[in-house]
């Protein structure tokens, strides 16, 4: 290479550096693309990245102690709990002062329902004692009043409770969804009786599991006959199967109802047939077996689409081939089909598999007891029991082992082997 | 510019006509023929006195709790009125989302003067709380039960025994109620009962109690699965709202009868949610006047067979509006109904309720 070609610089028509031109025009090209996606980007995070980021961020967050009760948190940090009596008189002059703030700002009964959580019967006893506190002598001493007003702030449990739940952020839902709690001697696990959380996690993976298995079994036949069909019948079966999928949630269920239960159709008809007697009607329902015959019927099309749209693109010539070359059927097909159609298999077991671990209309009406998922106990603290904090505990595990499970497939099959069409 | 001109004009008269007419009310409750009976006996006859009110009936009870706290935190209560059950109210007094309210300047007196506070009586369990009707849960029967050799159960303790009563139950899928209705039938006393379920060993004794019949039990979420369940033969008796049962029974004349023995009196009425604009509260309070008077709340139990919350509206209850039958006979609070009855302690249970509510789950799941 010559000096000369090394010292000079390309140049566009108007004499700049070709370089810094083609750079220019790219990043006018990148800014256009991110200005046409701007929308679509502040949509998602806006509607899906924000809530969750809200909800995770809950699970831990606990100020409504420190907010409500300031003067006490302060006054609360040289008490030790080991020492196995009620703080004294200066703990109780400050717990007067936030009292009355509260009491003014009705907030008191707020952060006594939240306690309630973690020890029972203090909601009653802030809501008790705010209806003292204006009857109260301002002079103290404040210990005796206290005690007067109800017993409970004489007991160390309920001192313990304050000063553990004081710090803004806590621990203490996640621990709760894992059926541990934080005592004066360490975490540890609740008693057996109150042990239900890791149970039903564990219960949900499994039935999801069951779930996307039938209905890979019952999905991979009707995928494989649609494909191959005749356009006309073809056609008709989809129907068939689009049909349910538009058809409401809540019917559907309650058609598994009306067929499943034990004065319902399919018993009648077994009885009408003498193949059971009437005293031995099966159970169908109101446990696991319904919540997997009815989960796998709604969530069947989810299979059936995916396998449906890969296996489409499968080329006939290479089964022809392989028979050509004198293989069996069974071999043409397991050896050359099948792992053609494992991408479809992947998107569909991936997709039902994370539609099914988050379900719950459908098992809390025919699960009964033994067929019910996490996501109910999420729906209680929700709606019922107001114990938001738990819920954003048990569903921030629950989309952290659902991506855990996405991971781990990964792994084993590859995320780019799966494929929607 | 003839365009523009059409459009400005178009624009003053609706602002014009928005102001002359209607202002929205949101009323949230039940739906179905409960939320019908409110309709006819308090919204339609309201409208009729106030023209310019619009009530818009909401279907959102069963989750109102959840949806007044996230309408709270983002702070746009779009809700007038709310109708809960009296556990939901404390707990939304306690949360600060239901507003506190002096019942006897919002609420009118009774006919001959008695002041709401006392026409009311203990009903009002909460600051917030305004009652409406008294309903109750009890147990429906299924009455052509072949095993049951002519024998009727007429006692609490018969849903327990499943040597002269075989058969399935369906029971709430919650603590409440049903560890009240085990220790009363395991030799608790009445009176002991809630002092009984404070210890570990007593909500052992309720579990163990319903334990024997684990295995025979239907658990229910919503109000209407009893009714089916007892319709279609799933169930040979069942817990359930008396009023869902009268349906059953004298509306769709199926082969079921109440046992009222030991049922359990609860409340329902409205809250006026916090963070309401004042004029939006004033309508509101003006409504309340009007639709929990003594006549308007013995009206609403010729279409619901729930018993009217204030005294005065007791003797004035009539027929059914389409049956035609005395209501007076099907209500929770007639003395032939309610010679054995159980009062639901709420300030208790606002304390057990997280407690016991999981030990429940767990018992459930194994």
């Amino acid at each position: 290479m010559s000096d000369a070609t090394a010292g000079q610089v390309l140049t566009t028509q108007d004499g700049k550096p070709l370089k810094a031109s083609l750079a220019r025009a790219l990043r006018r090209e990148k800014l256009r693309a991110l200005v046409l996606i701007a929308p679509l980007l502040l949509f998602v995070v806006l509607t899906f990245v924000a809530p969750i980021v809200d909800m995770l961020f809950r699970s831990v967050e606990n100020g409504i102690v420190a907010d409500t009760l300031p003067k006490t948190v302060v006054a609360l940090q040289t008490w030790d709990p080991r020492s196995g009596e009620a703080p004294d008189e200066q703990v109780f002059a400050a717990l007067y002062d936030d009292l009355a703030i509260a009491v003014e700002a009705k907030t008191h009964t707020r952060l006594g329902s939240r306690l309630n959580y973690e020890q029972t019967g203090i909601s009653s006893l802030f809501r008790k004692t705010g209806r003292r506190i204006n009857r109260m002598d301002e002079a103290g001493p404040f210990k005796d009043q206290f005690l007067n007003a109800d017993k409970k702030w004489g007991e160390v449990e309920t001192w313990q409770v304050l000063k553990q739940y004081s710090p803004r952020y806590t621990d203490g839902y996640f621990l709760s969804a894992v059926d541990a709690q934080r005592t004066i001697d360490g975490i540890s696990l609740k008693p057996e009786n109150e042990q239900i959380y890791l149970f039903l996690f564990g219960r949900t993976l499994f039935l999801s599991i069951v779930i996307t298995i039938s209905c890979l079994l019952l999905g991979y036949p009707i995928a494989f006959l649609l494909a191959h069909l005749p356009l006309r019948t073809s056609n008709l079966l989809m129907i068939l199967v689009l049909l349910p999928f538009w058809t409401s949630l809540l019917v559907r269920t309650s058609a598994w109802k009306v067929l499943l239960q034990q004065q319902g159709v399919i018993n009648d008809f077994l009885v009408w047939i003498n193949l059971i007697s009437d005293a031995n009607r099966l159970v169908m329902i109101n446990n696991q077996t319904g919540t997997i015959i009815a989960m796998t019927h709604i969530l069947l099309p989810f299979m059936i689409l995916p396998l449906y749209s890969v296996m489409k693109t499968i080329s006939p010539s290479y089964v022809r081939a392989a028979k050509s070359l004198g293989a069996t059927d069974w071999t043409a097909f397991w050896r050359v089909y099948f792992p053609q159609s494992v991408p479809g298999i992947g998107a569909g077991a991936v997709l039902v598999f994370i539609l099914a671990i988050g379900y719950y209309i459908t098992p809390e009406l025919v699960g009964g007891t033994s067929g019910i998922f996490i996501s109910n106990r999420i729906a209680f603290h929700i709606s019922s029991s107001l114990n938001w904090g738990l819920a954003a505990a048990l569903g921030t595990m629950l989309l952290v082992a659902v991506l855990v499970l996405f991971m781990v497939y990964d792994r084993i099959v590859g995320i780019d082997n799966v494929k929607l069409g | 510019m003839k365009l523009r001109t059409v459009i400005l004009a178009g624009t003053a008269l609706a602002m014009a006509s928005g102001a002359a007419t209607a202002m929205d009310m949101t009323i949230v409750s039940w739906g179905g023929a409960y939320s019908a009976s409110q309709n006819n006996a308090y919204h339609k006859p309201y409208m009729e006195l106030n023209p310019d009110v619009n009530i818009i009936n909401d279907e959102s009870s069963a989750e109102a709790v959840a949806k007044l706290r996230a309408m709270n935190e983002a702070g746009n209560v779009t809700w007038d009125l709310v109708d809960v059950v009296a556990s939901d109210a404390i707990r939304l007094c306690d949360e600060g989302l239901a507003m506190e309210i002096d019942h006897d300047t919002v609420l009118a007196a009774a006919p001959d003067g008695t002041p709401a506070s006392e026409d009311f009586g203990d009903l009002i369990v909460s600051e917030c709380f305004i009652p409406q009707i008294v309903y109750s849960t009890t147990f429906g029967y299924r009455t052509d039960v072949a095993d049951w050799g002519g024998n009727t159960p007429d006692d609490i303790c018969d849903v327990f025994d499943l040597e002269t009563f075989p058969g399935k139950r369906s029971l709430e899928k919650r603590p409440i109620n049903n560890v009240e209705w085990a220790l009363l039938c395991d030799g608790v006393a009445k009176d002991d009962v809630y002092s009984v379920l404070e210890t570990e060993e007593g909500q052992a004794q309720a579990f163990a109690k319903l334990d024997t019949i684990k295995d025979q039990t239907v658990w229910w979420s919503a109000g209407a699965e009893t009714p089916q369940l007892l319709a279609d033969g799933e169930v040979v008796i069942g817990s359930t709202y008396n009023g869902r049962l009268f349906a059953l029974i004298e509306e769709q004349k199926q082969p079921v009868a109440m046992l009222w023995d030991a049922q359990v009196f609860d409340l329902d009425g409205w809250i006026i949610p916090t963070g309401l604009p004042e004029e939006r509260v004033a309508a509101v309070k003006d409504y309340l006047m009007f639709a929990t008077d003594t006549q308007r709340l013995a009206d609403q139990a010729k279409f619901i067979s729930y018993g009217p919350a204030r005294k005065s509206s007791a003797p004035l209850v009539g027929q059914h509006a389409e049956l035609g039958i005395d209501m007076a006979p099907h209500m929770p609070t007639d003395p032939n109904n309610a010679k054995n009855t159980f009062l639901y302690n709420y300030e208790w249970w606002a304390d057990y309720r997280d407690d016991i509510d999981a030990k429940f789950q767990a018992w459930l799941a194994r």
